[in-house]
């Protein structure tokens, strides 16, 4: 088979970052070669580069063996290169026709032609399978579209080589097979794709090929034939990893937080979570399976204090905490994880002593009359760096500095550390590594089987399959159904998530 | 641009109107009224519909411009000095003196446009201060010149301003203006036929060009139009650029149309009621030229009412004093900034700069 695209010996260095590190990869014509790495392994930097979003330091790129220099993406689109991005390149307030022409426009006397373009979209949908209505507003449609929107605009370049990154990231189970299909079409059709993640399973289902990447440099490329789900991870990692989540049976026992129809509001003022009710037991993980933006966030942001509540009621151990601040409501037992640890959870200039009583500081041993006691701050941090793990030179220096995953055990020190009823963890894994999330993972398992109540927010499906014991699904804010975690499947969840309802199937 | 928005904007100017021919039917005639209103409606909306368009191509860019103020004075003075030497030290007739001096206010627009640009594009300095420098400078150096020039001993007028050409001569649409009484409409001076011309076509050339279409994706989502191959610094200096020649041609409106003379800070915040203009038109041109008219129909109502000194009833006394009249187009633009009469929506990348 034939090399259409290759890399050597490429090099980027960003400030205090050796983002690429000596990367040699070749594409073959008409394969799905996936790339493979934790988050800032270098992948995205690396078809940045292959792209002409960024300029190597070093390394040269071949197309079809002709040595090529991109200077900007106009450069990789007319070798017939196309991106989908990880964040979708498209404009909300156009239409369809409008974002697949964009730089590329047909124009009949100066006039943009929108019925050309229009027609050549419906000839290209039809001919992939890719149905899209290129008369639509690109906002109104839902995620999965809108990457079918941009797997379009690529094609509608002539693109030979296609760039996906990260695509299954935003997709309900469903929506990701029906990508793979998309996928498999095209590579029948010629197209040469590269295909980033970091999730395992899927470049077994999908690749021909297997490149992994750690800290800026390839690890090695594998067939999916001859590895593994372990050996893939411990090449990620540098080490064995234990995928599976070791937990045994709960002993769920009574009511700590209960919820009755609850209403909520987002920032536009739209109601986000609507009418929802649940409750969650000690000793139990709940877990709230969804794609992102459904409701996940205003509905934590309405139990943590940090929402307005139009209507219903939170209760924390029978007592009526409903539109109650934070502090409060923290006082009560609830210990929050946040969803955006860098916003929400930290400050981050603040050194990690400080940022580890920051829900406590005036609490005695902390603050006595008013004043901070610094040998018990400081005491407090030495004895959860210890117990937590967290990676850092000393108690002092700026969260900032820390890693994601360091960060996030920041957190989960401060949090865990009190007196605590219940957890509410919202997407407490993203971003992380595999090494941080097998140990919050342990964490949240272990809490639970201290018998503390454990609310779950993740939109990785596999996170809630692993930790939970009941599965709540949301969809346009509201529960379409909880069942029993032993009692399902993948499928079923993935079907509801897309907002099928029990009663239909 | 929706309905209830042309639907209010109607309805304001129907009161404005209202007022005067209620006040004036006693002496003349309601229809002579009404078109006299309308024809120094349509006037002196010039420069707030050009003001307006040069919001439109900038923000629409993404490139927020509070310095249209400034790019207006100084076009004023520049445009006006220009002809002034044309004619009086060069010899030039009149009339070639007048269009070049619109030329040279264009280029001193599209000048500050390019100022504005090095600033907030390739700086990335504040958009806000970038205008906000625009504007001091514009009061300084005019204001510096034109005592300079004309005022001090020795300068190259001697102390005595001489007299500029005159002002652009008024062109008639045929037939049109040849209507009695209402024919007066259709009788307007250059700049103010070549605004309404420019409002069209800025319609076109946002919403059924290549550029336009360009234009918006670079301040709707800039990195969009980065990966798909569009320059998007090159797009919004030239967009910029554009904005400031069309402030720049609405600044000689000032001295080389209205009249033939210039005053230190003539503009008198014209350009910050064409920004409301283009907000209160949502950043299309139709919407902007309309607000503009509401504008241009408060400023118009405080023209006419002068007619009406003896006429006016005690109870309405208080619009004698000019000032208070003089608020109206103030008080309008706060009320729009409110945005009562629906939302208002921005480009979405509007005033933040490109980082790659």
């Amino acid at each position: 088979m034939t090399i259409v695209l290759e890399a050597k010996g490429i090099t980027k260095q960003f400030p205090g970052v050796l983002a690429n590190d000596q990367v040699d990869f070749d594409l073959r014509q008409g394969e799905i070669h996936a790339m493979l790495g934790e988050n800032g392994a270098g992948k995205t930097t690396l078809v940045n580069i292959l792209y002409g979003l960024y300029r190597a330091d070093s390394g040269e790129v071949y197309r079809d063996g002709q040595r090529v220099e991109f200077h900007s993406p106009k450069d990789a689109i007319k070798h017939a290169i196309g991106m989908v991005h990880q964040h979708f390149m498209l404009v909300p307030v156009f239409t369809v026709s409008e974002n697949i022409m964009l730089g590329a426009e047909t124009t009949r006397r100066g006039v943009l032609d929108r019925k050309a373009v229009a027609a050549h979209v419906r000839e290209l949908s039809h001919q992939y399978g890719l149905d899209v209505d290129p008369l639509a507003i690109v906002g109104d449609l839902p995620v999965g579209i809108q990457q079918r929107v941009e797997i379009v605009k690529a094609l509608y370049r002539s693109a030979e080589i296609l760039i996906l990154d990260e695509p299954t990231a935003v997709l309900t189970p469903q929506e990701a097979e029906e990508l793979f299909r998309i996928m498999r079409e095209l590579t029948q059709r010629g197209v040469s794709i590269i295909f980033i993640t970091h999730k395992l399973k899927e470049v077994l289902a999908i690749a021909d090929r297997i490149t992994v990447m750690r800290d800026g440099k390839v690890v090695g490329t594998v067939k999916p034939k001859e590895t593994s789900e372990a050996k893939l991870a411990a090449m990620m990692v540098g080490r064995e990893v234990i995928l599976k989540v070791d937990k045994g049976e709960a002993s769920p026992g009574e009511n700590i937080l209960q919820v009755k129809e609850l209403k909520v509001s987002d920032r536009r003022g739209l109601e986000a979570v609507r009418g929802v009710s649940f409750h969650v037991r000690t000793g139990e993980v709940l877990g709230i399976a969804g794609v992102q933006g459904n409701g996940q966030t205003e509905l934590v942001e309405a139990l943590t204090g940090l929402r307005p509540i139009q209507a219903g009621q939170v209760l924390m151990n029978s007592r009526d905490v409903t539109g109650r601040a934070p502090r409060t409501i923290t006082e009560t037992g609830m210990a929050h994880i946040p969803e955006d640890r860098q916003r929400h959870g930290l400050v981050l200039p603040y050194a990690v002593a400080d940022n580890m009583v920051l829900n406590t500081y005036y609490l005695p041993p902390f603050g006595v009359r008013g004043i901070l006691q610094p040998k018990a701050i400081d005491s407090n941090a030495r004895k959860l760096v210890q117990d937590f793990d967290v990676r850092t030179p000393s108690p002092y220096v700026p969260t900032s500095k820390l890693s994601g995953g360091n960060q996030q055990k920041v957190i989960v020190a401060r949090e865990l550390s009190r007196a605590v009823k219940l957890l509410i963890a919202n997407q407490p894994t993203r971003g992380l590594d595999v090494g941080s999330i097998e140990y919050i993972h342990k964490e949240i398992v272990l809490m639970r089987d201290r018998g503390v109540a454990v609310l779950l927010v993740s939109a990785e499906l596999d996170e809630i399959m692993a930790l939970s014991d009941r599965i709540a699904v949301i969809y346009r804010g509201q529960i379409v159904a909880t069942v029993e975690a032993a009692k399902v499947t993948r499928e079923q969840l993935g079907l509801w998530m897309a907002g099928a309802r029990p009663e239909d199937d | 641009m929706d309905w209830r928005r042309f639907g209010f904007i109607a309805l304001i100017i129907s009161v404005l109107f209202g007022v005067v021919v209620l006040i004036g039917h006693v002496q003349i005639a309601p229809v002579i009224i009404v078109t006299s209103m309308l024809a120094t409606t349509i006037a002196v909306a010039t420069p707030l519909t050009l003001g307006a368009l040069c919001g439109v191509y900038c923000e629409r860019a993404g490139v927020v411009n509070i310095g249209i103020e400034g790019m207006m004075l100084s076009a004023a003075f520049f445009g006006w000095l220009a002809a002034i030497y044309m004619n009086t030290v060069f010899g030039i007739a009149p009339m070639p003196s007048l269009l070049g001096g619109v030329a040279a206010a264009i280029l001193t627009g599209g000048l500050l446009g390019l100022l504005h640009s090095v600033l907030s594009v390739t700086f990335k300095v504040d958009q806000i201060i970038g205008g906000t420098v625009i504007n001091i400078l514009a009061v300084g150096i005019t204001g510096f010149l034109n005592r300079q020039l004309f005022f001090e001993k020795g300068s190259i007028f001697g102390g005595n301003v001489p007299h500029a050409p005159g002002v652009l001569p008024r062109i008639q649409i045929p037939l049109l203006a040849d209507i009695p009484v209402v024919g007066r409409i259709f009788d307007q001076q250059p700049i103010t036929w070549a605004a309404i011309l420019l409002v069209l076509v800025t319609h076109y050339v946002l919403f059924y060009t290549r550029w336009g279409l360009r234009t918006r994706a670079v301040g709707e989502h800039p990195r969009a139009a980065d990966t798909v191959g569009i320059n998007v610094i090159r797009m919004r200096y030239a967009n910029v650029i554009l904005g400031g020649m069309l402030a720049g041609l609405g600044g000689a409106y000032f001295t080389l149309e209205s009249v033939p003379s210039f005053e230190p800070l003539m503009t008198n915040g014209r350009g910050f009621i064409a920004l409301a203009a283009m907000i209160f038109g949502n950043w299309t041109p139709f919407g902007a030229w309309a607000a503009a008219l509401v504008f241009g129909a408060a400023q118009a109502l405080q023209i006419n009412m002068q007619f009406f000194r003896e006429v006016i009833p005690p109870q309405l006394a208080i619009l004698q004093i000019s000032y208070v009249v003089g608020l109206a187009p103030y008080i309008l633009t706060m009320l729009i900034l409110t945005g009562i009469i629906g939302k208002n929506i921005p480009p979405a990348a509007d005033g933040q700069p490109y980082e790659k």
